[in-house]
């Protein structure tokens, strides 16, 4: 079975790319793949992952350790999970920097303390030495961001970092993210499954179906004119305010199974606007914002008037 | 962390202190039996039943009854078998318990160190041939009671290779630390191992499917993503808290075994320890040498719980707020 297929995408120096699909996308296989973080035997992974030019695909995991941490820092969806719960908070941020770092433990120690100071914990000098259960949920999720950080990676890979929290906090972690951002020049890919969040952070937008990409563009463009038909179900279902419209839009249908997906275009089971065509797997076209869909441009602008009805602030 | 080791231990006072009021309600206000008669045991004399009344004040009320009982075990230490006649219990358990203790410690190192070997090496090479080999090695040696073992092992050390390789096997029995260490650990040798084998296995099998457990867990997923060695994962992360139900594990079998489960290693290899001294006194309905080895187990697996607990409070964070 391909849990993902065929995705292709480039994340340049500070930018923001945001993933975005139902639960079973891929979006999160897609990246523990390319970093070595699925251990299961029976996984393989092919194509070609570059980091900085460099291969990274393939590399003994020695090599990748290096990356993995330093170069490369990863949020995780469930910070009630993600921190080993025996571990005060300060030793395990002391511990990621001194498997990367030459340093004293005196001066790990210091640096954990800056940077829980940085992510916006309180009074971080007694912090330091508390247990993660000692800590909130959005507390334990800055204390993930500040130990990803640690080493000033170049690229931060967030998988669902606002998932696991409340709305309040969420809104809190993801502009301390766009702060962090800005003051470490980190790139960053922000798998989620909240359009919001997308329409917030991201510079460019993958939206993902059945682990292939079914549109790629900027975010304005992906927004404001959204290609495929999945997108257009997953702009439809986040609620908005200013309309009047008393029930949420859903997608019909459930997330296809990796085990079986169609031949053609993954999302045709559930597309209401499928054709004959749509028995052919689609391929990527576009210029700058691709889509893998067969209707033409024009049914395009039309069928979604017809579904969406974005006002011109979105 | 004080207050937790201090609340744990009173709590464990408290228990035992239950313990000997449950313990001395089931041998003295169980309806329908005369524990005069239990306790002078069978084909005693109108004379010495009357003594035994009067010795225990078994017609005076309970409490008092209970407050005798306790004078006679722990403060006057004068409590005496009528089945041997003028055998005081609590020098007999004082003379058997150090050769459970020392049984059940030597086997208890040797468990650990094999069983949290096996559990680990196992765990870290799954998939792999190792894994399988060790996990039967585990099942096999819990599967062979100690009894048969133990004979085995002494067929085998004290007869038949007696007279060549195993000619530096001393003859069963035992010799206090005190006397002599290095005959000492010669003499219990193989009853450590023969005990040790059975545990062993089941930790290592234990360990093993915790290790597993643990590897699957998402902070081992982020120790991976902040780059830390497998190595390192595997035994500061995963096994840091894999530990926590071996710990556990370790105090229900460590308090049982010094309060008398290793009975049958100890008839094997002819160890005068708890476990031969209640067996014995069970076989002479010995009323209260069995009340007193029953009292002795029972504050043994509460106090190595007790321990178990705080070692819990050192192992596990969360635990020291409860």
């Amino acid at each position: 079975m391909h849990a993902v297929d065929g995705l292709s995408l480039s994340v340049g120096r500070k930018e923001v790319v945001g993933i975005v699909g139902e639960s079973g996308s891929g979006k999160s296989v897609s990246m523990y793949s390319m970093l070595g973080l699925l251990r299961e035997p029976n996984v393989s992974v092919t194509g070609s992952v570059r980091f900085e030019g460099r291969e990274i695909l393939g590399l003994a995991d020695r090599e990748m350790r290096v990356l993995r941490g330093r170069d490369i820092g990863m949020i995780f969806q469930d910070p009630m999970t993600a921190l080993t719960p025996v571990y005060k908070v300060g030793w395990q941020i002391a511990e990621q920097i001194r498997a990367h770092q030459d340093v004293t433990k005196a001066q790990a120690r210091q640096r954990a303390v800056e940077l829980l100071g940085e992510v916006g914990i309180p009074e971080p000098h007694r912090r330091v030495d508390q247990f993660p259960h000692e800590f909130s949920g959005g507390m334990r999720q800055r204390v993930v961001i500040a130990m990803a950080l640690s080493c000033n990676p170049k690229l931060l890979i967030a998988d669902e970092p606002t998932t696991a929290l409340d709305v309040t906090t969420q809104a809190q972690i993801l502009e301390l993210m766009g702060k962090l951002q800005d003051a470490y020049d980190s790139s960053i890919v922000l798998i989620t499954h909240d359009m919001g969040v997308i329409s917030e952070m991201a510079d460019r937008v993958v939206v993902m179906y059945a682990g292939r990409p079914a549109e790629i563009g900027d975010r304005r463009a992906v927004i404001r004119t959204p290609q495929h038909p999945y997108t257009w179900g997953l702009l439809g279902a986040v609620p908005r305010v200013e309309t009047k419209r008393s029930r949420l839009a859903t997608i019909p249908g459930t997330p296809v199974s990796p085990l079986n997906v169609p031949t053609g275009c993954a999302f045709a089971p559930r597309c209401v606007h499928r054709f004959e065509k749509c028995d052919e797997r689609p391929v990527l076209r576009g210029d700058g914002h691709l889509d893998a869909c067969w209707l033409s441009s024009e049914q395009k602008v039309h069928l979604r008037a017809g579904t969406l009805e974005i006002g011109e602030g979105a | 962390m004080a207050v937790f080791i201090l609340r744990r231990l009173v709590s464990a006072i408290l228990v035992m202190f239950s313990i000997s009021i449950l313990v001395f309600l089931i041998f003295f206000a169980t309806p329908g039996v005369d524990p005069a008669a239990r306790i002078a045991g069978r084909s005693a004399t109108p004379q010495v039943l009357a003594q035994v009344k009067h010795e225990f004040g078994l017609d005076r009320p309970l409490p008092i009854r209970y407050g005798l009982m306790m004078d006679h075990l722990f403060i006057k230490q004068d409590l005496a078998s009528y089945v041997n006649v003028g055998d005081k219990v609590i020098p007999q358990i004082e003379a058997a318990a150090p050769v459970t203790l020392s049984l059940v410690l030597g086997a208890a190192v040797i468990w650990l160190v094999v069983g949290v070997a096996g559990g680990v090496i196992a765990a870290a090479n799954r998939g792999k041939f190792i894994d399988p080999l060790i996990m039967f090695l585990g099942i096999a040696a819990i599967s062979v009671p100690a009894y048969w073992l133990g004979q085995v092992v002494n067929l085998i050390t004290q007869s038949k290779l007696h007279s060549s390789i195993f000619s530096w096997v001393p003859p069963s029995g035992y010799v206090a630390l005190s006397s002599n260490p290095g005959e000492w650990a010669l003499h219990l040798l193989f009853p450590w191992l023969t005990l040790a084998a059975l545990y062993a296995g089941i930790y290592a099998r234990v360990l093993r499917a915790e290790l597993v457990n643990a590897l699957n867990e998402d902070y081992v997923r982020t120790a991976r993503a902040k780059g830390l060695s497998e190595r390192r994962i595997l035994l500061r992360h995963a096994l840091r808290c894999s530990l926590i139900s071996i710990v556990s594990l370790f105090g229900l079998d460590f308090g049982s075994l010094i309060g008398g489960a290793a009975l049958l290693t100890e008839v094997v290899f002819g160890l005068p320890g708890v476990g031969q001294l209640t067996y014995t006194a069970l076989q002479n309905l010995d009323l209260p040498v069995i009340m007193g080895t029953v009292m002795y187990g029972a504050f043994f697996v509460v106090l190595a719980n007790a321990v178990v607990d705080v070692a819990y409070g050192f192992l596990d964070p969360r635990v020291r707020l409860a």
